[in-house]
């Protein structure tokens, strides 16, 4: 093992290349159904996907609609005319002999997208380009046969490569999950990551900082951001160490092992295939308007970024704004607190998101995704909240009771008694028999001789007297005037 | 007047039945003389025949038999593109041409045999044998649509289905004295055909007389949602050519063409002349390159279009004991023929990294400025003409140990194709020995109409 001083002395440079299976109905270039998520192998097919004689391509506009919308989102420029190309080579999971790709003119051009980092920082990554894709089928290896199953080839995708911009692990993983909010805030993907809706081949390099770039290596097909983050790290340690060595790094491409978190040798450059790219002549170029490309922009639901903007201003911490995102329901919910009920409303029912919500099983979380809960009533409860009807703890109660299915949150409070007394002449029958009780005679007079924390002990009573319900701040008040 | 027309058909059909027209057809097709059929599709026919004659099928081409080239998928039997890969291989669809043909009660009564995947000028690369000429059965019947060619010539069926992906229709057309149109590119939808070069390929007919081909191509044409480069429907007969300027293709008349092939073109040339028409010598120079462009392009589609054929989903397998290594290479050994395997090896190398630009993307930019003259000229004239084919049929393999002489067939054919034009080939007359001569007509895109109304004034000039 280098030290890490050592690591500290190089960088890496990481590009990414992350494929995105688009949710259409339909594949790229058949009317087969596009979602074989529950389907028996082989189901999802017409003759085209299993590559029979005769049968032609017919372009998926709804694949064409929704790169236009990736493109917007990633920043970049969509061109007006693109084409697809045949890449070949022979593999069992792919039926013609080819995929259908944009290799020459891709549909979307160069952008950039800002990606917030640790400590509420960004960086930018430059998207080299975009492409349209079909994917492939997949393999099942048993012992002397394997199976295939093309329900899957010809499902659209979109490739996104980025440029070497990223220069830590953390940052690899920042950048996944960056795309992955904006392609499913977009709607461009159902972004289900068990599914392999998105898959990220990371491209890695080693030097010395300030030295050249190194030779890279490529860990494909990576489906989680902690893995990409995993196989990064590990990388970067091993071509280090290699280096170290005196050991030169081999151009190749590697698999991460998720078992046993490291990353495998699959296939060097020697061994890599000719493609043999071609323009698909069944296919004529996807001509667009710039019309069209404004209207297909038009239509694209808020993105990341508008939410992050909205929220800038109200001092929450970027982990908050974190959780919140990665549920877009929950950002759409704050968001519509805060248009409709202001920011400090906001600001309320978006911490409750985050410490609500983070702190129950996994289980009522997956329910809380489920549930309908509506604006309105969440603005109710910042108001609940603002007015000391109930207490912070109350209106956490209240908050995962609306999660969980119920409704209105001021029955919910009646009902669970978290309604606080504000009612000053209670209160200060309750905080005169406080006083009076014996017990309380010690604290008093630490209190008075200027221990003034003790005055905790004393709300503790009243509150205990009263049931709960007292609102804490009046008992205080009121027992700092008689005291 | 020829006998083997569709209005012919129709009256025996009327007079007898569509059982009894399909029964002599299968029944000629069963004799098969020159080994025209690959399979005889006897049950679905005779089926569809009773349909005919019960009113439950009925269209303009009710109880018409014909055939088609091996490589459209069809119902009623094997399609097998006359390779060995395909030899057992039966299709769940029909293509989009077929299916026309039968909305209009038209009956397929087999499938007719080509050059493997349809590469070739001659039918002998089949894996079933070579088909003979009509006229000479020590000659070729031209290929690779060889035996729709010669089914119609032998009054078998009064129409057949072909492809033309440079020459494939009008050479062996040309060869057994019957019309051959290959329409502009995109006007028939490819889907369910074999394909060969996808930017090429066209669908056509082969029949006997220029009428009944337009009425085929009024049936076959139009867009189809299943092909996207289909043209939107545009094809409606005309009676009379809407000009009379028509160019004669200088490079095509000079060195290497067979004199009385010249003489006949000639004398048609004349034939015209006397009708109306104002006939100038045109020079096109890109000509020269136009089959080097062909043998470019051409092949590194094909390369692509035949990566499927892999024996791992259907079709010929071998190896299977073996690695999927030896799957693959002992499937495509066993089921390609050596022109298929020649054409797979020269795309290969075409589209590889390095030959890529100095190959594929140069042969691009000059069928580009071929495309160019085609276009300049048809801003001066209706049409252009020329001969087919250098020569008459040839003698059966009498080129097939030089491939690049079989190439040099295609110079007169390839062309219009690498630029998408309509051409026709209209019989003008027999040679010395009785190998018939065909005319080459090309029209501009989309000028389908146009030069089958010339055809029609060329074939008035010769009786038929």
């Amino acid at each position: 093992m280098v030290s890490k001083d050592i690591l500290d002395t190089y960088e890496m440079t990481i590009g990414i290349e992350c494929h995105v299976q688009l949710a259409t109905k339909t594949k790229l270039f058949s009317r087969a159904n596009n979602d074989a998520r529950s389907a028996e192998p082989n189901t999802n097919l017409v003759p085209i996907d299993y590559g029979l004689p005769g049968m032609l391509p017919v372009l998926n506009w709804e694949a064409v609609r929704l790169a236009v919308r990736a493109g917007k989102a990633l920043g970049s420029e969509v061109a007006l005319e693109s084409h697809f190309d045949r890449k070949h080579y022979f593999y069992p999971d792919l039926p013609k002999g080819y995929q259908t790709t944009q290799m020459y003119r891709p549909i979307i051009g160069s952008g950039k997208i800002s990606v917030p980092v640790e400590g509420g920082e960004t960086i930018d990554v430059r998207i080299h380009h975009a492409h349209m894709e079909e994917d492939a089928g997949k393999l099942t290896h048993y012992d002397t046969y394997s199976l295939v199953d093309l329900n899957r080839a010809g499902t659209p995708l979109i490739e996104i490569v980025s440029e070497p911009d990223i220069h830590s692990a953390a940052a690899a993983r920042a950048y996944a999950t960056e795309l992955h909010l904006l392609m499913t805030y977009a709607e461009v993907t159902r972004g289900d990551l068990y599914h392999g809706n998105m898959r990220f081949d990371v491209n890695i390099s080693v030097a010395k900082k300030g030295a050249p770039l190194g030779t890279r290596a490529e860990i494909k097909n990576l489906n989680s951001f902690r893995s990409v983050e995993r196989a990064a790290e590990y990388e970067f340690t091993r071509q280090v160490e290699l280096l170290e060595q005196g050991d030169s790094i081999v151009q190749e491409t590697r698999g991460w092992d998720d078992e046993k978190q490291l990353t495998i040798s699959q296939r060097s450059k020697e061994d890599a295939q000719d493609y043999r790219y071609m323009p698909d002549p069944d296919i004529p170029p996807i001509v667009l308007t710039n019309d069209e490309v404004e209207s297909i922009q038009a239509d694209m639901p808020a993105l990341p970024q508008a939410y992050r903007a909205s929220w800038k201003d109200l001092k929450i911490d970027s982990s908050v704004v974190n959780t919140l995102l990665s549920v877009r329901r929950h950002a759409e919910l704050v968001h519509a607190v805060q248009l409709r009920a202001g920011d400090e409303a906001a600001v309320r029912i978006a911490n409750l998101f985050a410490s609500g919500l983070g702190s129950n099983t996994a289980g009522e979380q997956v329910a809380a995704m489920h549930e309908e809960v509506s604006a309105e009533e969440l603005i109710v409860l910042a108001e609940m909240v603002q007015k000391s009807e109930v207490s912070s703890n109350g209106a956490k109660e209240i908050f995962k009771a609306l999660y969980l299915g119920e409704h209105d949150p001021r029955a919910i409070a009646t009902a669970k008694s978290l309604l606080q007394n504000s009612d000053t002449d209670a209160i200060a029958a309750v905080v005169d028999e406080v006083l009076a009780d014996p017990a309380s005679a010690k604290v008093v007079a630490d209190i008075r001789s200027g221990n003034d924390k003790a005055i905790g002990y004393l709300v503790g009573q009243v509150m205990k007297k009263s049931g709960g319900q007292a609102n804490p701040s009046l008992a205080q008040q009121l027992l700092r005037e008689r005291l | 007047m020829s006998m083997n027309t569709i209005s012919h058909y129709k009256q025996t059909i009327q007079e007898h039945s569509a059982e009894y027209a399909v029964r002599e057809a299968l029944e000629s097709g069963r004799k098969d003389t020159h080994n025209v059929f690959i399979s005889l599709y006897e049950e679905r026919a005779l089926a569809r025949a009773r349909q005919v004659d019960e009113g439950t099928v009925s269209g303009r081409l009710a109880g018409v038999p014909f055939v088609a080239k091996d490589n459209f998928l069809t119902l009623g039997g094997a399609t097998t593109a006359a390779s060995h890969f395909l030899e057992n291989f039966h299709a769940p669809l029909q293509a989009t041409a077929v299916e026309k043909l039968e909305a209009e009660g038209a009956i397929c009564i087999g499938k007719v045999n080509l050059d493997a995947f349809a590469h070739g000028g001659s039918t002998e690369n089949s894996a079933y044998g070579v088909t003979k000429n009509a006229h000479d059965t020590a000659r070729v019947a031209g290929g690779s649509s060889g035996g729709s060619a010669v089914a119609v010539a032998l009054g078998t069926v009064p129409f057949a289905l072909g492809t033309d992906t440079g020459g494939s229709i009008r050479q062996p057309a040309s060869f057994n004295g019957v019309v051959g149109i290959k329409p502009t590119y995109g006007a028939v939808s490819r889907y369910g055909v074999v394909a060969m070069a996808s930017g090429t390929d066209t669908i056509g007919v082969l029949a006997s007389t220029v009428s009944d081909t337009e009425l085929l191509l009024e049936v076959l044409s139009g867009q189809d949602e299943r092909d996207m480069t289909t043209l939107p429907d545009y094809f409606i007969p005309q009676d009379k050519p809407t000009g009379k300027k028509i160019g004669l293709i200088k490079e095509f008349m000079a060195d290497g063409i067979d004199e009385e092939v010249s003489a006949q073109i000639l004398s048609a040339v004349e034939k015209l002349q006397s009708d109306g028409y104002e006939i100038e010598e045109v020079s096109m120079p890109m000509l020269k390159y136009a089959l080097a462009i062909y043998y470019i392009v051409v092949p590194a589609e094909i390369s692509s279009n035949l990566a499927r054929y892999d024996g791992i989903r259907y079709g010929t397998q071998k190896g299977n004991d073996g690695s999927l290594q030896d799957v693959y290479e002992m499937s495509r050994q066993a089921g390609f023929e050596a022109e298929n395997k020649r054409r797979i090896i020269i795309g290969s190398f075409v589209l590889s990294s390095g030959s890529f630009d100095a190959y594929y993307q140069k042969a691009q930019k000059a069928r580009t400025l071929l495309i160019r003259e085609f276009n300049d000229l048809f801003e001066r004239y209706d049409a252009l003409i020329g001969p087919v084919a250098p020569e008459t049929a040839f003698k059966i393999g009498q080129n097939t140990e030089d491939p690049l002489k079989m190439y040099l067939e295609d110079v007169m054919t390839v062309p219009p194709s690498l630029a998408g034009l309509p051409a026709v080939s209209v019989p003008v007359g027999k040679t010395k020995d009785g190998l018939p001569v065909g005319l080459q007509i090309i029209g501009k895109r989309r000028d389908d109409a146009q030069i089958l109304a010339v055809a029609r004034d060329v074939e008035a000039q010769y009786g038929q």
